[in-house]
């Protein structure tokens, strides 16, 4: 597909699309879908930002899945709208048990969902069928394209390195010389080009989960699913892991949803994120602009300023962000300087989040809210986003 | 009785065990190792999830497990005769030999089949491998050590139902122990079939042992190279160790 990794092309050759009061849609592909067409994006953005056309390669609508087992009922996903656009790495994160794993099962169908639809790449998953253990020939297809890589790996251990990534293309029905080709190829791009005739019980933790991925290539498949692919491994192979993903990701225009119990993961590679809690997102958007957006939670996870100084009595806290260029302006001096004003810095921390320079800092200016509207004024000109945390015991908001 | 006379009791009673054990196990295993399968697939939770054909295999297994050997091969005379047009020999030994050890064999396999990680069938489940594909490329040969484990237990337990295979004629070393031994009061000549019995089994559990700690360390270095002299650390092992 014609799109760059920013989402500037909105070409989708055959994939017909229109407008309808305002709201940029695309008509569905498969007759038998018998829904309204799918809403992908504004045509016209009421934030100030303008931003590209939307268009999406995996789609969840109003997805739930509840589990019965003796009579009890457990609620595992309660309606999540999911949307990832193709070419980014999208991570949902949550605490073990908020059904994120429920999730990605679902994209592929090895769960299937109570209700609600899923769509990978233009096909409308749940409309086809098959059974959660025996899937039908039309989802087999389906999930041909769709590569996946496990926590744990899931390795065979009576095949060789390159015969487990061979499985897939066995499975696709390529001929002998072209599996061989096609795994020598996959391996070399992840970095085990040595290591084809070895048995993944050879192989430390990060050279399996590289082998589970270059399998997970070998259909080459738009979208990567990963379910926890680094949660086993030591931080400095998960490091080395995120690091192919995301090389994956910008040379082959690859889509990642992964999900992770771990911000770090997060923070480190996607670009945009979701947040879920209980079965549902609770939150979700682009890194850039969840940092941006007050009050955000994910944000303050990503971000953490908790451990810092929250003020005293009778003085004004502020948290001011900066992103970019902005954090190139020595703007707490100009401040400083400009209203005769003295600023405590409370704390501060600059982090490079999906490739951008972001910094936060906290500092108290003497006075209440009303004696600093001027300088929070003068602050927020600057193109920095500030948030005030509360006056007099500055409480965090 | 002189050892002349002996061997030559005992080579062509050997010759009719190996026969009747061969055919037996080669039958057993092309037709158990399905059925074992099929255990597994259409429990709950299989690939081919189906209660009643699950709960009918079940029943039928423990039936034919629960049934004493000598009723089986004697209710199983016209059947034989059928099949083979003999109910004597060795050749007609061979058809209750292998019904009552295909139930044996098939829950052996089960076992074994079950114990195969479910990630790994997720796995080919999500590059969209049909159950077939599951069964050939994953399960089979994931599972293998423990089934060949099973092949050696049902070889055994084969060489034990031999011995009753003289009821309908059919020979063996068994037989012989029993005709010559106990109904003759050879008792030297009983012992030392029974130490050649023993032989041949130890030597069949200890190749069958060797061929599935083979096949577990596939990628731990043969076992040979373990057995013979202490392992020297590979470059492999380096890595998985820093």
């Amino acid at each position: 597909m014609p799109v760059t990794r920013e989402g500037h092309a909105v070409a989708w050759p055959g994939r017909p699309t229109a407008t309808i009061k305002g709201w940029q849609v695309r008509i569905p592909l498969v007759k038998r879908c018998a829904e309204p067409p799918t809403v992908i994006g504004r045509a016209v953005d009421a934030d100030a930002r303008p931003r590209p056309t939307e268009i999406v390669v995996i789609t969840t609508t109003d997805l739930t899945k509840v589990y019965r087992s003796r009579g009890r009922e457990v609620t595992a996903l309660a309606g999540v709208d999911l949307h990832v656009r193709p070419g980014e790495v999208y991570g949902v994160v949550g605490t073990s048990g908020a059904g994120k794993s429920t999730l990605i099962r679902c994209v592929n169908m090895l769960e299937r969902p109570t209700s609600g639809t899923v769509s990978v790449d233009g096909v409308e998953l749940t409309a086809l069928s098959g059974g959660e253990n025996r899937a039908g020939r039309e989802l087999r297809e389906a999930r041909r394209r769709i590569g996946m890589v496990f926590q744990h790996f899931n390795l065979l251990a009576s095949r060789t390195v390159q015969q487990n990534v061979e499985l897939p293309l066995e499975i696709i029905g390529l001929d002998r010389t072209q599996r061989r080709r096609k795994a020598a190829e996959l391996l070399d791009l992840v970095g085990l080009g040595d290591k084809a005739r070895s048995y993944p019980n050879q192989l430390s933790g990060g050279q399996k989960q590289r082998v589970g991925i270059a399998r997970a290539l070998a259909g080459d498949p738009k979208v990567l699913l990963s379910d926890e692919a680094t949660s086993a491994l030591d931080p400095e192979t998960t490091r080395s892991i995120l690091k192919l993903l995301r090389d994956l990701n910008q040379q082959l225009g690859l889509t990642v949803l992964l999900i992770t119990h771990e911000m770090d993961v997060i923070k480190s590679v996607c670009d945009s994120a979701a947040l879920m809690r209980g079965g549902r997102v609770v939150e979700s958007g682009e890194l850039a602009d969840l940092l941006a957006k007050p009050g955000s939670e994910l944000a303050r996870e990503l971000f953490p300023l908790s451990e810092f100084g929250t003020g005293h009595a009778g003085t004004t806290v502020l948290e001011i962000t900066f992103q970019g260029d902005t954090s190139a302006q020595p703007f707490v001096s100009q401040l400083a300087r400009t209203y005769q004003i003295d600023i405590n810095i409370l704390g501060a921390a600059v982090e490079t989040i999906s490739g951008r320079m972001v910094g936060r800092m906290r500092v108290e200016l003497a006075g209440s809210h009303q004696d600093n509207v001027v300088p929070i004024g003068y602050l927020r000109e600057q193109g920095l986003q500030v948030d005030v945390l509360g006056a007099v015991n500055g409480v965090v908001a | 009785m002189t050892w002349d006379q002996m061997q030559e009791l005992m080579w062509p009673a050997t010759q009719e065990t190996f026969q009747m054990v061969g055919v037996a196990t080669f039958c057993t295993v092309l037709l158990g190792l399905p059925l074992g399968v099929l255990l597994v697939l259409t429990s709950k939770g299989g690939a081919l999830q189906n209660q009643p054909v699950n709960k009918v295999l079940g029943a039928v297994v423990n039936v034919a497990r629960s049934l004493p050997f000598i009723i089986l091969m004697i209710a199983l005379i016209s059947f034989t005769r059928w099949l083979t047009g003999n109910s004597l020999g060795w050749q007609a030994a061979t058809v209750p030999l292998t019904v009552g050890a295909i139930p044996f064999f098939a829950r052996l396999v089960e076992t074994s089949v079950r114990e195969v990680d479910r990630g790994l069938i997720e796995a080919v489940q999500a590059m969209g491998g049909s159950t077939w594909t599951l069964v050939r490329k994953t399960l089979v040969p994931e599972a293998l050590p423990g089934i060949v484990a099973s092949v050696t237990t049902t070889i055994i337990a084969l060489i034990g139902y031999s011995a009753m295979a003289g009821t309908v004629g059919g020979g063996g070393l068994g037989d012989l122990a029993y005709r010559y031994g106990y109904l003759r009061f050879e008792t030297t000549f009983m012992w030392i079939i029974v130490a050649l019995i023993a032989i041949i089994v130890t030597v069949i559990q200890l190749a069958g042992d060797l061929a599935v700690r083979r096949l577990a360390n596939r990628g731990r270095g043969g076992g040979r190279t373990r057995l013979l002299r202490p392992r020297a650390v590979t470059p492999d092992e380096d890595l998985v160790a820093s």
